[in-house]
């Protein structure tokens, strides 16, 4: 059937509607003192200041305990745009801080996943988000060269060593309480909160959801030291373990 | 019920016939009922090493193909009356070696040793994984340096996983290592990897160190096994292995360098 130029005009699209998923950093809230909030924010910030400017934030509950139960949105707000932060929403936590935080216009996000602010509430209960964790393989020998693990759904341990020339995979994250000499991919199916932690660097290859570094671009300060790699800000980060008390401003998976 | 032993490495050139060899005599020597199957069909050596390679009529090929008996094949060593050996074809290829016929062959000759020596070629093909197929036990022999430590560790890979005892979830094969050519010399000058090098990448049980020596190639030429020369440093430390394979505990040497004194000057090789 001819279409008429005009109407086709008129019907073309100014718009999608499409899913799509973004990294964020995630706060993760474990009181509900906002001036030892602000306090300890200011801090990190202060380290990386270009990285926190306008950066976009979701603010974690999960971990809140029962008894902060009150948590003063208007002052959160206040103190995270203070520091340039853009609070866009919440993840985790009571009904009472859902209804709160869309007072304040902030998102209800679920967990692991976004959805629009208008989401019921109780859709995101504890117990209906809580999903049933994937089986984790664990691995108590060496993975030698020419070897392959493949942890489906879940998180792979390896208690042992992998040798230069095995490969090891997991959708989850990666744990390798040995020395990492070769392939580590975590988070395969595409999962960008994965992590690979390892006792002793010296990989091949490291790899989140498809980001990986080979060896030769393996900084030398990170080699042969207990690590974790993690995917942030489109960029594959390799942070030293063993300096201690080091506290992470995003959520771990 | 013999034991299986697998002498195996995937790089070639490591010494794995010497090392063959050299246990085989020494299980021997120590009474144990012992034979030694040369897997390297098509390039055969073992027998040239044993010295007995004027007096091969049938081979492991003609066994499998049940052209001969085991009897008939089995040639028994002139130094010792426990030893056997059971040389390979050279006019055939790998493929000449079946699943099947390893396992009736290492049956029957379990039946009657107590231990049986496998001394396995080169690679990871065939032959390479038949030897290895029905082990109970597996010496890895490596020699420092880096390609050799790599090739050791892709076939402890497949000792994991393609093995009879993988295959049917028994106790996993024994692993052990053997680092041959050591010379702590060159170690000390940075040119070789260390025994602690070699041992981190592959974190396995140190069988034994064998130094790098002029007695190994002159064992091979003479078609003696090396362990026969008590003199030797070589020979010494293939005794060691076989005891500490035995169960005794006997301290590493000739893993420090030591400067050459009169006594190293007198017997060393």
């Amino acid at each position: 059937m001819p279409v008429n130029p005009r109407e086709q005009t008129a019907h073309s699209a100014v718009m999608e509607l499409k899913g799509g998923s973004i990294t964020l950093p995630v706060l993760k809230l474990l009181s509900s003192d906002m001036q030892r909030v602000q306090d300890q924010l200011k801090l990190k910030i202060h380290q990386a200041p270009a990285f926190f400017h306008n950066a976009h934030i979701v603010v974690d509950l999960h971990d809140l305990a029962a008894g902060h139960g009150d948590l003063d949105f208007p002052a959160l707000l206040g103190l995270l745009r203070n520091l340039t932060l853009i609070p866009i929403g919440i993840r985790g936590g009571n009904e009472q801080h859902h209804r709160a935080a869309q007072a304040v216009g902030l998102a209800v996000l679920a967990d692991g996943s976004y959805e629009a602010g208008t989401s019921p509430p109780a859709r995101l209960s504890p117990q209906g988000a809580a999903k049933a964790p994937a089986p984790s393989r664990l691995i108590d020998h060496p993975v030698r060269s020419g070897q392959r693990v493949y942890a489906a759904g879940g998180d792979l341990i390896i208690l042992s060593q992998v040798s230069p020339g095995a490969e090891i995979m997991a959708d989850g994250n990666i744990h390798i309480y040995g020395t990492l000499r070769g392939r580590a991919l975590a988070g395969v199916k595409g999962d960008q909160q994965s992590r690979i932690f390892c006792m002793d660097l010296q990989a091949e290859l490291v790899s989140i959801a498809g980001h990986y570094r080979i060896s030769e671009n393996l900084d030398d300060s990170a080699r042969g030291k207990p690590v974790q790699i993690y995917f942030l800000n489109d960029s594959l980060m390799i942070e030293d373990l063993s300096i201690p008390a080091r506290q992470t401003h995003h959520g771990r998976t | 019920m013999a034991r299986i032993i697998v002498v195996t490495s995937g790089k070639g050139g490591v010494g794995k016939t010497t090392t063959s060899a050299a246990i085989a005599m020494g299980l021997a020597k120590k009474g144990h009922r012992t034979a030694v199957i040369d897997f390297d069909v098509g390039l055969r050596n073992l027998d040239l090493i044993m010295g007995c390679e004027r007096r091969v009529v049938y081979d492991f090929v003609n066994v499998i193909n049940e052209e001969a008996s085991i009897n008939q094949a089995l040639i028994r060593d002139k130094r010792s009356e426990n030893l056997f050996i059971l040389p390979a074809s050279q006019t055939r290829d790998k493929d000449s070696l079946t699943k099947e016929g390893v396992g009736r062959v290492l049956g029957a000759l379990s039946e009657t040793f107590d231990y049986v020596v496998c001394d396995s070629p080169a690679g990871i093909e065939k032959g390479a994984t038949l030897a290895m197929y029905y082990a109970d036990d597996a010496i890895i022999v490596t020699n420092p340096e880096v390609s050799s430590v790599r090739d050791s560790d892709r076939m402890l890979g497949i000792l994991a996983s393609k093995s009879r005892r993988a295959e049917t979830a028994a106790e996993p094969i024994k692993e052990y290592l053997l680092l041959t050519r050591y010379s702590p010399e060159r170690v000390r000058l940075g040119e070789m990897l260390s025994v602690n090098d070699v041992q981190e990448i592959l974190s396995l049980h140190l069988l034994g160190v064998i130094p790098d020596s002029k007695a190994v190639l002159n064992a091979s030429n003479a078609g003696t096994p090396v362990i026969l020369d008590d003199k030797s440093d070589a020979g010494q430390a293939y005794a060691d292995v076989v005891a500490r394979y035995l169960g005794e505990e006997v301290p590493h040497r000739f893993i420090e360098f030591q400067k050459r004194t009169l006594f190293g000057r007198l017997f060393g090789g």
